[in-house]
């Protein structure tokens, strides 16, 4: 557990030079225990506070980076079991496998199709993270041989799959510049493993038999000198995944050192469906990487959306841009909903006038990315702030009429907004699930 | 080196709901621990999935949808007989046609339906109002009534109209399904205000309000996993089980309605894994009774859950 800025005070010398740049010994603990400033500050620390604070403030989760340049993957850090407590902070990395067997064009196909992996949310995108190359061939020279070709063909990071360590070796001549992710060391090759991750300085991902002797190989390999590992339990039963991953988590935060690195699972069922809902379950239960075995996009959309919501900081709302968004075709006829820029209500508003089949605009007003009633609670949904909108908007140019609809649960608002804005103000549907409803009575 | 398996220990535990009669009578609920995790504790009943049928024709329905109904679709008894054909654990009948604006059916009408539905199969029976307080309000109390000792479970109450359709939950011996918008202290104040109505506590299912996948999913998990670990720390005005009504999301998400693109491959996969990741990740959150719409979307979760069910090896 971090140590609070009293336990950190008796370990400095408490001498007052304010050479650190504050005017205590204890006001400089404060700012250590809140992470504002680091140990270095000090001149005349020990060695022994040294090693007690960094071992102390070191993450339950270390920080683990695979890749180069734009394509790099950062996963760990973790210090939540549970989202609402804080937040989960790096999105399970996808990867997708690539077997080393198919032909050069094929494999360049593969890797293209992986490449394409990109979805566009809101004018975010959401993509798959690494290609997980296969030495299913067993073949030493065309592990090397697919290897380089599918670090020429991607940008994304890579992890080589073989326990064999010449194999390992001679793909690493081809990729060690894009500091692939090695798998995996086992009990039978980590001596060869740790000695190829340390010599080209890449992350070692370990695989054990189950927990007992995983804890086993990571104690030899961090021995070695391998700091940047990556977790397999060697768990394939979706029972068994949850539970080990569960244990990793659990365990690393009680500081079991031997498990406080992020985990690497597999999610590659033959049957599509299967595939992906145990590939969600591990974005949503503590995988740091899951391997799967598909390229079909109708696979990958649910799982990107997912690690989307699940990683979303919960004490955050997501907010969308404060503007006008048009729903479907519209015109200058076409009805003009007012809401909040918190992402949901938009979301829900824009689902709605959607299956309404009137095209519509939505004017998304800037309430700091908070709900109706929050912001209206808040004071940030207010008739001047509405008004304010809505001739900042270019809402006027978007419309023929003067007519604008207001969430139900706002009404009250109407009077006001009216007499601010010179627009009639026509009081919506309390859930937005109403509009279809609503347009059918009010709107001609 | 032996690990000591971490394990968590809870003071209390999930309500049990029993629901329906005779050999198909379905529980839900009793866990002593969160979702399958069997080395901490008791999962004494299953996830449970139940398919949703409506008693008017269903509008603007993918065609790989409805046509595993197809000469059903208009009788919702039959209808109910197919599901349960498909291995559904229970039917949910949602009553879309008593809404004011899609029939305005009236509370009998909407009670002989339901009727007819539950002399049809001998799984328990879910029966949704249109949505509508008021008219729920009038409503499920006569369907109450004409289901009454058949151990029913009927919803959604809200906060506004909870009271006329407990006294008819509790005339009847029926369950209810108790909803709250996405808050988790609304949605104990809520049970609360029912359990003062003399309706014990393993009679109430709760409806958090979920979103789908994409949309605002993570709202209802985090909210249904705050129920789960506040149930077994005791709090027993969350330790209700938890329906997620997916079908009603998941099918009109833009993700299910787009046709076959590039972008986003075929529609009928698409749709169906959106309503199947929807409802085994909040099932993993600590829900209890999916209702779902595709008989595949039943057949995968159920094949999940089944998977899930196995032990763990410690």
């Amino acid at each position: 557990m971090a140590l609070t800025g009293l336990e950190i005070y008796k370990l400095l010398p408490r001498t007052n030079c304010k050479e650190c740049g504050q005017p205590t010994c204890l006001a400089f603990a404060m700012q250590l225990a809140a992470g504002k400033a680091s140990l270095e500050k000090c001149p005349y620390v020990t060695e022994e506070t040294k090693e007690a604070l960094g071992a102390a403030s070191a993450p339950p989760i270390a920080l683990v980076k695979v890749g180069v340049g734009e394509g790099v993957l950062e996963v760990g850090n973790e210090t939540v079991l549970f989202r609402h407590d804080k937040r989960f902070e790096h999105p399970t990395g996808i990867a997708i496998a690539v077997p080393d067997n198919l032909g050069p064009e094929e494999l360049g196909a593969r890797v293209e199709a992986i490449n394409g992996l990109n979805f566009d949310r809101v004018g975010q995108m959401h993509s798959v993270d690494l290609v997980a190359l296969e030495n299913v061939s067993g073949d030493v020279a065309a592990f090397a041989k697919a290897a380089k070709l599918v670090g020429e063909k991607t940008s994304l990071a890579l992890i080589l799959i073989s326990e064999d360590p010449k194999a390992m070796e001679e793909a690493l001549k081809e990729t060690a510049g894009a500091k692939p992710l090695l798998y995996a060391a086992t009990s039978e090759n980590y001596e060869k493993m740790a000695a190829l991750a340390k010599q080209h300085d890449t992350a070692l991902a370990v695989k054990g038999q189950n927990l007992d002797t995983l804890a086993d190989l990571v104690a030899k390999v961090t021995a070695a000198g391998v700091k940047q590992l990556v977790l397999d339990t060697g768990a394939r039963e979706a029972n068994q995944v949850l539970g080990d991953q569960t244990q990793l988590r659990r365990q690393a935060l009680k500081r079991f050192r031997p498990f406080g690195y992020p985990s690497i699972t597999f999610a590659k069922s033959p049957d599509p469906v299967a595939r992906v809902v145990e590939a969600g379950v591990h974005i949503a239960k503590y995988a740091g990487i899951v391997v799967l075995d598909t390229v079909d996009r109708a696979e990958i959309l649910p799982l990107v959306t997912l690690r989307l919501n699940i990683y979303t900081d919960p004490q955050k709302p997501i907010a969308v841009e404060p503007k006008v968004y048009e729903i479907g075709a519209a015109t200058g006829n076409s009805p003009l909903y007012v809401t909040t820029n918190f992402s949901l209500s938009y979301f829900c508003v824009a689902g709605d006038v959607e299956a309404s089949r009137v095209p519509g605009y939505i004017l998304t007003v800037d309430t700091d990315g908070t709900s109706v009633l929050t912001a209206w609670a808040a004071g940030k949904f207010t008739p001047e702030k509405i008004a304010a909108a809505l001739s900042e908007s270019g809402a006027a140019d978007k419309v023929a009429h003067r007519k604008v609809i207001i969430p139900g649960g706002v009404a009250v608002l109407s009077g006001k907004l009216q007499e601010l804005s010179g627009w009639e103000v026509l009081v919506g549907p309390r859930e937005s699930a109403g509009i279809p409803a609503f347009l059918k009575q009010f709107w001609s | 080196m032996a690990v000591t398996i971490a394990k968590e220990r809870w003071s209390s535990k999930c309500l049990e709901v029993a629901l329906g009669s005779g050999p198909k009578q379905i529980k839900v609920g009793g866990e002593t621990t969160l979702p399958f995790l069997h080395f901490e504790g008791e999962t004494p009943n299953a996830p449970v999935v139940a398919l949703e049928i409506f008693d008017a024709q269903p509008q603007e329905w993918p065609d790989f949808l409805s046509s595993v109904y197809e000469g059903v679709l208009g009788d919702p008894a039959a209808w109910a007989k197919k599901c349960v054909e498909y291995g559904a654990d229970l039917v949910a009948l949602h009553l879309s046609r008593t809404h004011p604006d899609q029939g305005d059916a009236s509370p009998e009408d909407a009670a002989a339906v339901a009727a007819d539905v539950a002399a049809a199969i001998d799984v328990p029976l879910i029966v949704l109002g249109c949505g509508v307080d008021e008219k729920d309000a009038a409503v499920l109390p006569e369907v109450a009534n004409a289901l009454a000792g058949k151990n029913c479970l009927l919803g959604c109450a809200s906060q506004e109209n909870y009271k006329s359709i407990v006294a008819g939950c509790i005339a009847g011996g029926h369950a209810v399904i108790a909803s709250s918008p996405l808050d988790i202290n609304l949605a104990k104040q809520l049970n609360i205000l029912i359990t003062e109505m003399n309706l014990e506590t393993d009679r109430i299912i709760i409806d958090p309000s979920i979103g789908g996948l994409g949309y605002g999913l993570e709202y209802a998990y985090s909210i249904i996993e705050r129920m789960r670990t506040g149930a077994l720390m005791g709090d027993k005005m969350l330790a209700m089980p938890v329906v997620l009504l997916v079908g009603q999301e998941a099918w009109k998400t833009k993700e299910a309605k787009t046709p076959d693109t590039p972008d986003w491959g075929e529609q009928r996969k698409r749709a169906i894994l959106w309503e199947v990741a929807t409802a085994t990740s909040l099932i993993h959150a600590g829900g209890h009774i999916a209702v779902v719409r595709h008989p595949e979307s039943l057949k995968h979760i159920k094949e999940h859950i089944a998977k899930m069910m196995k032990p763990q090896a410690y």
